[in-house]
């Protein structure tokens, strides 16, 4: 048999066993993604040249932002950022994990699929729709009884003095935790109960009663995944704008208080973008940009240490 | 007649409390655990069927069976695991010595009562905190009485010499056998009187397969064994009784020895020589 025939039917085999197609297009669209992520690098690092050349890294702790005078600090941004993804972590996580523990763990099946529609029902929820919840609903409520709640009990503290508007750092840190608790839960669940049964009746049979179990045992070993979702859920509140700008106050000044209103990176780049006309500004704005990119890396980065961290010793990933 | 029960199946007039008649079949006298008319459901599905039997104390009990017949059933009543499936529902008596097995609480059962599963199923934890999570579930905190514990657990499960110099390596680090008997050991960590292995070789080579079987067989001695097995020469290898399940019911218990060689039931032999299952 002639060889170029005999090679030809081979490759055709080959390519028809799907193997070396599918290898092609997976390398293909991973590239792609590749070469998306330099390109936004890279437009976003050019196009804030005049600004990076304009400022350098004083730009990162320039507390003072005033297009009119050009004077341009990143500070109160990226400080409100940080406070109001901290504050929803704080009051989110706790909510999304034991929320998701119950729903694996501890409620019938049926309630548990009943809720679990709902939830996920709200993680698709578009986050301009919780923004306006948080105008019409939250914001009144931080106003009072919230906020002069928390100033009489909690007031020594430097976050819970001063003035009370209602819109400020802690209304978009409750609105943030609003918005990431579903995606959570879900995410959280679903590690929960991917957990293989035989690990809750290993503890189960040593006399272990079933909370001991599912704290013990079923939660540790479903970590990786919730740590995951806690991941994406930060991902989310550190990018998210809408919903952050309705009831952040839109205030360039740092406070040390929750209740002053603020502003944060992803809401001052979509609120003055379409204003911006003078070059400086729109530098500005992009290099903005380029922060909050390497903000959510450092973040992710760090996180991930977080996970290399905790899982060294004593475990596997199956 | 030599036999606690004979064929208990057949003998539906075993009454439900009665002791576990004729004692001279076990060498201290009495069975540790004694279950009369089991009947068991998943949902509306029958699993068991008036399951009779006395589980002799120190003493290797195999059962054995076609897939499905309702072994690993019968071995999650005793120690009530079955309670994890929602559907599941039982009824008839265990006791275990003079207390009855379905109505005391449910962790001091299970502690008394351990269990290795088919799978090795090691926690993703060091190989010394797989063997002392039962101990600190059931409150000991005292670090030099832990270790003690590890220790003698190791020992008893055959694995010892093999892990002493890596106590806090990842369990997941050892070999298929070296984890199942690390189960075991997690098992006998908290002193079980009884010990309910649920094919726990059948994932294993041979040579690990004989390790399991030889320290199930010195395990005896301070310990009460119930082992599922698929295996007819292992069953035949180690123990002592032998019941055989068809279709949810208990056709015939007896020494293994009998069983094997001069089986009563026509199902049994065919079972036994391989005839079905
Ligand atoms: N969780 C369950 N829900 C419903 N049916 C079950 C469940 N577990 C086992 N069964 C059924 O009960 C019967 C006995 O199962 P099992 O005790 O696992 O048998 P064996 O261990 O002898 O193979 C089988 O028909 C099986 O399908
Ligand atoms: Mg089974």
């Amino acid at each position: 048999m002639p060889r170029a025939a005999a090679l030809s039917r081979t490759l055709v085999r080959r390519l028809r066993t799907g193997d070396e197609i599918a290898y092609l297009a997976t390398l293909t669209f991973a590239n792609v993604i590749l070469l998306i992520a330099a390109l936004l690098v890279f437009e976003l690092w050019t196009t804030s040249a005049l600004s990076r050349q304009r400022f350098g890294w004083g730009f990162l702790t320039g507390s003072t932002w005033d297009p009119i005078a050009g004077n341009f600090g990143a500070l109160p941004f990226i400080y409100g950022t940080v406070v109001t993804s901290a504050v929803a972590l704080l009051i989110g996580v706790p909510l999304g994990v034991s929320a998701a523990i119950f729903l694996a763990e501890l409620a019938p099946p049926r309630v548990s699929d009943g809720l679990t529609f709902v939830i996920e029902l709200l993680a698709a929820v578009p986050s301009v729709i919780y923004g306006l919840l948080g105008v019409f609903l939250l914001v009144p409520l931080m106003r009072d009884p919230v906020q002069p709640f928390l100033r009489q009990t909690l007031g020594f503290l430097p976050w819970f003095q001063g003035p009370n508007f209602g819109v400020g750092y802690l209304a978009a840190g409750v609105v943030l935790a609003v918005m990431i608790v579903p995606l959570m839960t879900s995410i959280s669940r679903e590690a929960l109960l991917a957990v293989p049964r035989d690990q809750r009746e290993a503890a189960l049979a040593v006399g272990a009663t079933r909370w001991e179990a599912t704290w013990k045992v079923v939660v540790p070993y479903a970590r990786l995944g919730i740590f995951g979702s806690v991941f994406l859920a930060l991902a989310r509140a550190i990018g998210e704008t809408m919903a952050v700008t309705m009831v952040i106050g839109n205030n360039p000044n740092i406070s040390a208080s929750l209740f002053a209103p603020g502003y944060s990176i992803a809401a001052v780049i979509a609120n003055e973008f379409t204003e911006a006309t003078e070059a400086i500004h729109i530098a500005t704005l992009i290099q903005l940009g380029l922060v909050l990119f390497a903000l959510t890396i450092i973040i992710n980065a760090l996180a991930r240490l977080l996970i290399l961290m905790t899982t060294r010793k004593g475990t596997a990933q199956q | 007649m030599l036999m606690a029960i004979d064929m208990p199946a057949l003998r539906p007039d075993v009454s439900p409390r009665a002791p576990a008649g004729d004692s001279g079949h076990h060498p201290d006298g009495r069975p540790k655990i004694r279950v009369s008319q089991i009947h068991f459901y998943y949902g509306s599905f029958q699993a068991l069927d008036d399951v009779s039997l006395a589980i002799g104390a120190n003493r290797i009990t195999a059962l054995i069976g076609p897939s499905g017949c309702g072994k690993s059933t019968f071995l999650r009543v005793l120690n009530r695991m079955y309670e994890t499936v929602r559907s599941a529902r039982v009824e008839g008596s265990v006791f275990l010595d003079d207390q009855d097995a379905l109505a005391m609480d449910v962790t001091e059962l299970r502690r008394r009562v351990g269990m290795v599963f088919q799978k090795p199923n090691p926690f993703p934890k060091s190989i010394f905190d797989n063997v002392a999570y039962g101990l600190k579930v059931n409150g000991l905190r005292n670090r030099a009485r832990l270790r003690e514990a590890v220790e003698r657990s190791l020992r008893r499960a055959a694995l010892w010499e093999e892990v002493k110099g890596k106590l806090h390596d990842s369990a997941y680090a050892l070999s298929g056998g070296q984890q199942q008997r690390l189960c075991i050991a997690r098992a006998l960590a908290v002193d079980p009187e009884v010990l309910l292995l649920d094919e726990p070789s059948s994932a294993l080579d041979p040579i690990a397969t004989g390790k399991i079987e030889e320290l199930l067989f010195h395990l005896k001695q301070s310990c009460t064994i119930v082992i599922v097995t698929h295996n007819m020469q292992q069953a035949a290898r180690i123990a002592d009784d032998t019941g055989f399940f068809l279709m949810g019911r208990l056709i015939e218990f007896d020494k293994a020895r009998v069983i094997f060689k001069t089986p009563a039931r026509k199902e049994t032999e065919d079972y036994i020589t391989g005839r079905f299952g």
